[in-house]
C-alpha cells in the first residue's frame, strides 16, 4: 500500500495501528466515533467539541486521541471537524445493516429517507443506502448525514452521492 | 461571442449576498451586473473570455488574479482605462477592450494632498494588519489602515472552507465570516480610520503616500506595521497567457466573494493546501475537477485536504506537470506529463486531457515591495517564500518602529498572520505607554502560542526558516 501523503487516501491498517479503529466489543456496542486525523496538524476543534470528552491532545499539533469508552457516537464532532475527518459507524443493531455518520457539504443536499449512492475513499461507488437521519450543524452549516449501509461496508463507506 | 451565465445561484454552504441589478455594456452590448461588486467579475459572468488584446502580440487576456495585481483585466471604463477586478460595478458603465498601451498622461490623478499625521500606519488590512488594529483599537494612538481591495481582510474573504486551530483562534470557523466580524468591529473603531479600495505606493523622505481614486494621501506615521501578504507565483508552460488560466487565489475570489464560476472543467496545477482547498471548492460550486497534478512525489498539503476531494474521485497525480495548453479564445485543452525526480518530463507520458480552465497553486511570494523602501534589512530564506525583512521576535525590523506580520514575513497561515499582527499591536503599545505589565505579559503569551503552533511536523520548513530571519531584539523590549 501507497503512503497515504502519496494517495490522499488512508487504509484500514494505518488506521488500526494509530489506535483510530475501537475493537469489536466497542463496536458491537453502539455507534462510535472513527478519526481519520492521521497526520499532526495544528487543531483542536475535536477536542473542545466533543461534549463528552472522549477526544484529547495534550499539545495542539498531536494526533487527537479517542477515549472510546467514552465516546457515545453522537456525531458532534463530525459536523465541526474542517478536516471533514471523522466518521461515526454503527454495526450495534442486529441483521446486515450498518450505519455511517458522514459530513456533506455539496449539492444536491441530502434529505431523510432519500436513497444515495455509497462512495469510498477514492471516490468509487460501492453500492446504495438510505439516508436516516440529516441535520446541519448549527456552526459550520455543513450538513451530517447517516446513511443505511451493508454492514461489511462500514469501514468502507466515506462519502455519499445524492441522487435526485 | 457565446455569452452564457457563469453565476453561481444555489451553493451547498454559501449565500451571496448580491447588490441592486443593473445594466453596463460591454463593447456596446448590454449586460447584466450587481451593483458594487467587482466589475472584472460581472464581465467574467456574463461569458466574456477575452477582456483584452495585449499591445504588441495582440494575445487575448482575461482575469488572473482578481487582487489587482496582475493587470490582465484592464479594459477602458467610461473611457479611462481601469483594473476591473478591483473596481466596483456601477450602473451604465461603458467598456470597451483595449488592444494597444493606454496613453498614461491624459489620466493622471487628482493630487488632493491630505496630509495626515498620525501614531500608526498599518499598510495592508488582511488578517496580520486587521489583528494590529484591533489591538490598538480604543487605545489613545491614532491609526490609519490600508487595503487596496473592494473587502477588508485580505485572503480571509475567500475562504469558505472551516478553520482549523485551536478555540482562541477561531476555529470551526469559516474564514470569510471572520473577515466580516473585525471589518464591523474596526468600523467601530473610533481611533482607527480604514482607508479601503486605497494603494500604498511609496515611501519617501516627507512620509508614506498612499493613493486612491478620491485622493492622494500623504501620510506621515510615528510606528507602521507593514502587512501586506503574499502573491501568487507564477508557471512557465506553452500558452501560459490564455484566458482560463488564473491563480488559484484568483479562482476563489470569482467564486466564493463573488459567486462566479471561474470554469466548469477544471486542472488544477500544484497540491499544496490551497491547490487541495480551491478544488473541494470547485466541487461545491458544481465544477467538475478533472485532475490535480504536482511534480513532488508527494501530496503537499494537509492530508485531510487531500482526502476530501479523493472521496469524490478527483484524481492526485504526484510526479506530473503540465506542459501547455491549448485553445483559441480560452483553454480547451491542456498537456500533462510524469516526470522523474529531477523533474525531468518523461517521453511516452503525455496526456491530453479536456479542460476549459487551469488553475495554478504553485505557491505564494512574499510580497515586500513596500516594506523594502523603508530600507529594512531583507534576506533570502526559501523556507518562508523568498525574500523576506529580518525581524525581532515582537515583529520589529532592523529599522526602528517598522514592524511586520503575516505572509510578507512568512508564507504561512492566517491564524499565524494574526498572532503576529497582534504581536505587532502589542509591541507598539509597548513603545508607546511604557512597559505596562498587561502588555508585556499578553504579548509574551502571544509569542509561546507562535512557538506551539509551529511545533508541528507539518510546520518544519517555517521552523527552520524562521531561525533565520531572526535578530536580536531591541535592549528597550527586554
Ligand atoms: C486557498 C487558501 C486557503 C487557506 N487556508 C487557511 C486556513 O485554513 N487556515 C489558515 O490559518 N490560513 C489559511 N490560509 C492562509 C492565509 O489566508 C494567509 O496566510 C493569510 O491571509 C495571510 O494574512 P496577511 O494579513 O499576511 O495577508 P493577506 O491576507 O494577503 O492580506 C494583505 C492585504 O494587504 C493588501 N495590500 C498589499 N499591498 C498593499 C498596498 N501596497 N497598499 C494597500 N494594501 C495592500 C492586500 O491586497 C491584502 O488585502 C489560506 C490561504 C489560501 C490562499
Ligand atoms: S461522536 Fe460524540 S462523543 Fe464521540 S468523539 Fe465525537 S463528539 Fe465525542
Ligand atoms: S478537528 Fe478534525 S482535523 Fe482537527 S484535529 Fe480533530 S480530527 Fe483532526
Ligand atoms: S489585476 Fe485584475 S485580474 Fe489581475
Amino acid at each position: 500500500m501507497r503512503h497515504f501523503k502519496e494517495t490522499g487516501v488512508v487504509d484500514l491498517d494505518t488506521l488500526t495501528k494509530m489506535g483510530y479503529v475501537p475493537d469489536e466489543i466497542r463496536l458491537r456496542r453502539g455507534p462510535v466515533a472513527i478519526y481519520e486525523c492521521v497526520e499532526e496538524i495544528p487543531c483542536n476543534v475535536c477536542v473542545f467539541s466533543c461534549p463528552f470528552n472522549a477526544v484529547s491532545k495534550n499539545k495542539i499539533t498531536d494526533l487527537p486521541q479517542i477515549d472510546f469508552s467514552r465516546c457515545t457516537g453522537c456525531g458532534v464532532c463530525v459536523g465541526r471537524c474542517p478536516g471533514l475527518a471523522i466518521f461515526v459507524v454503527d454495526v450495534s443493531k442486529e441483521g446486515d445493516t450498518g450505519y455511517v455518520t458522514l459530513p456533506h457539504e455539496l449539492f444536491p443536499t441530502p434529505s431523510k429517507d432519500g436513497e444515495v449512492v455509497l462512495l469510498d475513499r477514492e471516490g468509487r461507488e460501492v453500492g446504495k443506502g438510505t439516508v436516516t437521519r440529516v441535520y446541519r450543524d448549527k456552526i459550520t452549516k455543513s450538513w451530517v448525514v447517516t446513511v443505511s449501509v451493508p454492514k461489511d461496508l462500514v469501514m468502507v463507506v466515506r462519502a455519499i452521492k445524492v441522487i435526485r | 461571442m457565446c455569452l452564457s451565465d457563469r453565476r453561481i445561484y444555489t451553493h451547498p454552504i454559501l449565500e451571496f449576498k448580491r447588490g441592486k441589478e443593473i445594466t453596463i455594456f460591454f463593447e456596446g452590448k448590454p449586460i447584466r451586473a450587481f451593483e458594487g461588486e467587482s466589475l472584472a467579475a460581472a464581465i467574467y459572468a456574463a461569458g466574456i473570455n477575452v477582456f483584452r488584446l495585449s499591445p504588441i502580440l495582440k494575445r487575448p487576456r482575461a482575469v488572473f488574479c482578481m487582487v489587482g495585481k496582475c493587470g490582465s483585466c484592464i479594459v477602458r471604463v467610461n473611457g479611462i482605462p481601469t483594473r476591473t477586478c478591483v473596481t466596483p460595478a456601477e450602473e451604465n458603465m461603458r467598456i470597451e477592450r483595449i488592444s494597444n498601451l493606454p496613453e498614461a498622461s491624459k489620466y493622471e490623478k487628482r493630487l488632493v494632498s491630505e496630509e495626515i499625521d498620525v501614531d500608526v500606519l498599518i499598510v495592508g488590512g488582511g488578517p496580520a494588519g486587521m489583528a494590529s488594529a484591533e489591538v490598538l483599537c480604543g487605545t489613545d494612538l491614532s491609526v490609519v489602515l490600508v487595503d487596496d481591495q473592494i473587502r477588508l481582510g485580505g485572503q480571509l474573504i475567500k475562504q469558505t472552507h472551516i478553520f482549523f486551530g485551536s478555540r482562541e483562534l477561531f476555529a470551526g470557523k469559516r474564514g470569510f465570516e471572520i473577515a466580516e466580524e473585525y471589518s464591523n468591529k474596526l468600523s467601530k473603531c473610533p481611533n482607527v480610520r480604514v482607508l479601503d479600495r486605497t494603494t500604498v505606493i511609496g515611501v519617501f523622505k516627507e512620509g508614506v503616500v498612499a493613493v486612491s481614486d478620491e485622493a492622494t494621501y500623504l501620510i506621515r506615521p510615528k510606528y507602521v506595521v507593514v502587512a501586506a501578504g503574499a502573491y501568487e507565483n507564477y508557471l512557465v508552460f506553452e500558452n501560459n497567457d490564455l484566458p482560463g488560466i488564473m491563480g488559484a487565489g484568483g479562482a476563489q475570489t470569482l467564486m466564493n466573494v463573488w459567486g462566479v464560476k471561474p470554469g466548469n472543467e477544471i486542472l488544477v496545477v500544484g497540491s499544496g493546501n490551497v491547490g487541495l482547498i480551491i478544488s473541494y471548492q470547485l466541487l461545491q460550486a458544481g465544477a467538475e475537477v478533472k485532475a490535480v497534478i504536482e511534480a513532488l512525489p508527494r501530496i503537499g498539503g494537509w492530508f485531510v485536504h487531500a482526502a476530501k476531494i479523493r472521496r469524490y474521485g478527483v484524481p492526485i497525480l504526484t510526479s506530473h506537470t503540465i506542459l501547455g495548453v491549448k485553445g483559441s479564445e480560452r483553454v480547451e485543452e491542456a498537456t500533462i506529463a510524469r516526470v522523474d525526480e529531477g523533474w525531468n518530463v518523461i517521453r511516452g507520458t503525455e496526456k491530453s486531457l479536456k479542460v476549459d480552465t487551469v488553475l495554478l497553486a504553485v505557491g505564494l511570494t512574499p510580497n515586500t515591495e513596500i516594506v523594502r523602501q523603508f530600507g529594512v534589512a531583507m534576506k533570502y530564506i526559501p523556507e518562508l517564500g523568498g525574500l523576506v525583512p529580518l525581524r525581532t521576535p515582537y515583529m520589529e525590523t532592523s529599522v526602528e518602529n517598522v514592524f511586520v506580520a503575516g505572509d510578507l514575513a512568512a508564507i504561512e497561515e492566517a491564524t499565524t498572520a494574526f498572532i503576529e499582527g497582534w504581536i505587532a499591536g502589542y509591541s507598539i503599545l509597548i513603545k508607546a505607554h511604557g512597559m505596562k505589565e498587561e502588555y508585556l505579559t499578553k504579548r509574551e503569551n502571544l509569542v509561546r502560542m507562535l512557538y506551539e503552533y509551529r511545533s508541528a511536523p507539518v510546520s518544519e520548513k517555517v521552523r527552520k526558516g524562521w531561525q533565520l530571519s531572526l535578530i536580536p531584539c531591541e535592549v528597550s523590549a527586554k
